[in-house]
């Protein structure tokens, strides 16, 4: 009876396709794809180094395990491994991405030195009082005043947006970008329905809600519309 | 089984141990059972401003080491025949030598014998203010209209709010000045409840009575011909359950002009 293959080569128009079994054990996967590129070793003069792409199937590949298997693909030969599917992510995995797509809504008021840290968009019905924050992945939607500080796209999303119904804030930042408020403020002046966006400068732009619409149409998530 | 309610405001001086003072004269006024606790260890004033400090044998951190009893540190005071006592904060120690578990079980020992404790916090929020909130069913935030106090009085909100089985605070704005808020250079009543946005329990002006009534160990709460006065006995009627409309200020006049048309039959 000959023994099935853990480890199969193929090359696709994408390049190179290492193809990794899943059922048998890891150890076992490790040492015929050790003994594999091993013998199969006559580019070994060549000096440029040929991209390969490791399917896994069912396979869970942890961070660490991801890194071992490189470091062996990398020794044997002048393969480089530039990415690796898996048909698997774990569930906290899983939840993470789905939080990151959620809208978190909260009702209540972040007061003085109370942080409220969302991982996708915030959708906040009340304020946000000075000396107060609100940080979010994504958007940050405020049914209130906002006088405290809000960070949105804080993992670095340059589109997300602020949109306060009254917007007095002490600091906005969006991704990397920073803005404090002007030191003499006009108390009476009505700050309405505005938003906060990050344009082509850099620059973090107050403006009014409606703005939007056309900045970022990405805001939509229900395509096509009713 | 009584209720504890702790006076609060993260800022200092702006007149927790006043208002404790005078919400504990005017519950006992009513004929409320009432204990006053002093938890400012260190810096104690409520026996001073209650013109008790003479007669302060033991204190509250003596009963919690259990150098004595509850019953042998309370200072009766006599204008309220058994209706008043004060538990001295002590004098000569920090506030580490007390820990909210200690607390929280002396308040419920004293809730065993009183309609209403009304626990003195100390300014900030650290060891003391959790020393103070520890055993308290409630608790009344004092700010002033002053940015500064009511920033204070939102970072002590939110803490307050965090607190399993107290209900929501209410609010009481101390020293009201109406001129300057009349000119905008103070906050006005609805700027302040608009940010808090918590219960308003009482609005009580600044008054020059008071300071003399607390330098006097009187507090103003017994005299009822002050502004202050009346407007400290609404708080404490408030406590007690009745609805009593706020007036724009609590002036003296203004309620009894209020208590004659009711006399009368006019609304
Ligand atoms: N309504 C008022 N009108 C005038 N003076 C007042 C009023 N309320 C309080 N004061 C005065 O303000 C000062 C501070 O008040 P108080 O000691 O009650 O404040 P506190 O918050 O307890 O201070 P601390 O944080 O130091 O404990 C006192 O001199 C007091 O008499
Ligand atoms: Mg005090």
């Amino acid at each position: 009876m000959k023994k099935r293959q853990n480890v199969t080569i193929k090359g696709t128009k994408e390049g190179l396709v290492l193809h990794l079994d899943d059922t048998c054990s890891y150890e076992e996967l490790k040492r015929e794809l050790d003994q594999k590129l091993s013998a199969n070793s006559r580019t070994q003069d060549e000096k440029h180094l040929i991209p390969v792409k490791l399917e896994v199937g069912n396979r869970y590949i942890s961070e660490a395990q991801q890194e071992e298997l490189k470091n062996l693909i990398r020794q044997k030969k002048n393969f480089v491994v530039d990415g690796i599917v898996s048909n698997v992510i774990t569930r906290e995995y899983a939840e993470r991405l789905m939080e990151e797509n959620e809208v978190m809504t909260v009702s209540r008021i972040i007061r003085s030195g109370q942080v409220l840290e969302a991982p996708g968009d915030l959708l906040l019905i009340g304020d946000v009082n000075p000396g107060g924050t609100v940080i979010a992945g994504g958007n940050i939607f405020i049914m209130g005043t906002l006088k405290g500080i809000a960070h949105a796209g804080c993992f670095g999303n340059d589109q997300s947006v602020i949109a306060a119904s009254s917007m007095k804030p002490s600091q906005l930042r969006i991704s990397e970008f920073l803005n404090r408020a002007p030191d003499i403020t006009q108390t009476t002046e009505k700050r309405e329905m505005e938003c906060a966006y990050i344009d082509e400068n850099h620059q973090i732009i107050v403006d009014r809600l409606q703005v939007l619409i056309q900045l970022r149409p990405n805001l939509n998530r229900f395509e096509g519309g009713h | 089984m009584g209720e504890a309610i702790v006076i609060t405001s993260g800022k200092g001086g702006v007149g927790k141990t006043t208002t404790s003072a005078n919400i504990g004269t005017s519950l006992a006024l009513q004929g409320k059972k009432v204990c006053l606790v002093d938890t400012d260890i260190g810096l104690r004033n409520l026996d001073v401003v209650m013109g008790l400090e003479n007669r302060i044998i033991y204190d509250l951190v003596d009963v919690i080491e259990k150098r004595c009893k509850i019953h042998q540190a309370l200072v009766k005071d006599k204008r309220f025949d058994g209706l008043l006592y004060l538990l001295p904060a002590a004098q000569t120690v920090d506030k580490s030598a007390v820990r909210p578990e200690q607390m929280k079980e002396l308040i419920t020992e004293l809730k065993q014998d009183y309609d209403y404790i009304i626990i003195d916090c100390p300014a900030g929020i650290e060891q003391g203010f959790q020393n103070a909130i520890a055993g308290a069913d409630q608790a009344i935030v004092v700010t002033t209209p002053e940015v500064s106090a009511v920033r204070d009085a939102d970072r002590i909100i939110g803490l307050l709010e965090k607190q399993k089985d107290m209900e929501s605070p209410k609010l009481v704005v101390n020293r009201i000045r109406s001129h300057m808020m009349k000119s905008g250079d103070m906050l006005d009543i609805d700027e302040i409840t608009q940010h808090l946005s918590i219960e308003l329990f009482g609005i009580v002006a600044d008054d020059d009575e008071v300071i003399k009534a607390s330098n006097h160990g009187e507090p103003i709460a017994l005299n009822p011909n002050s502004k202050a006065s009346i407007a400290y006995r609404n708080i404490a009627r408030r406590i007690l359950g009745e609805s009593i409309p706020l007036q724009p200020l609590e002036e003296a006049n203004k309620n009894v002009f209020t208590k004659i048309k009711k006399f009368f039959g006019v609304r």
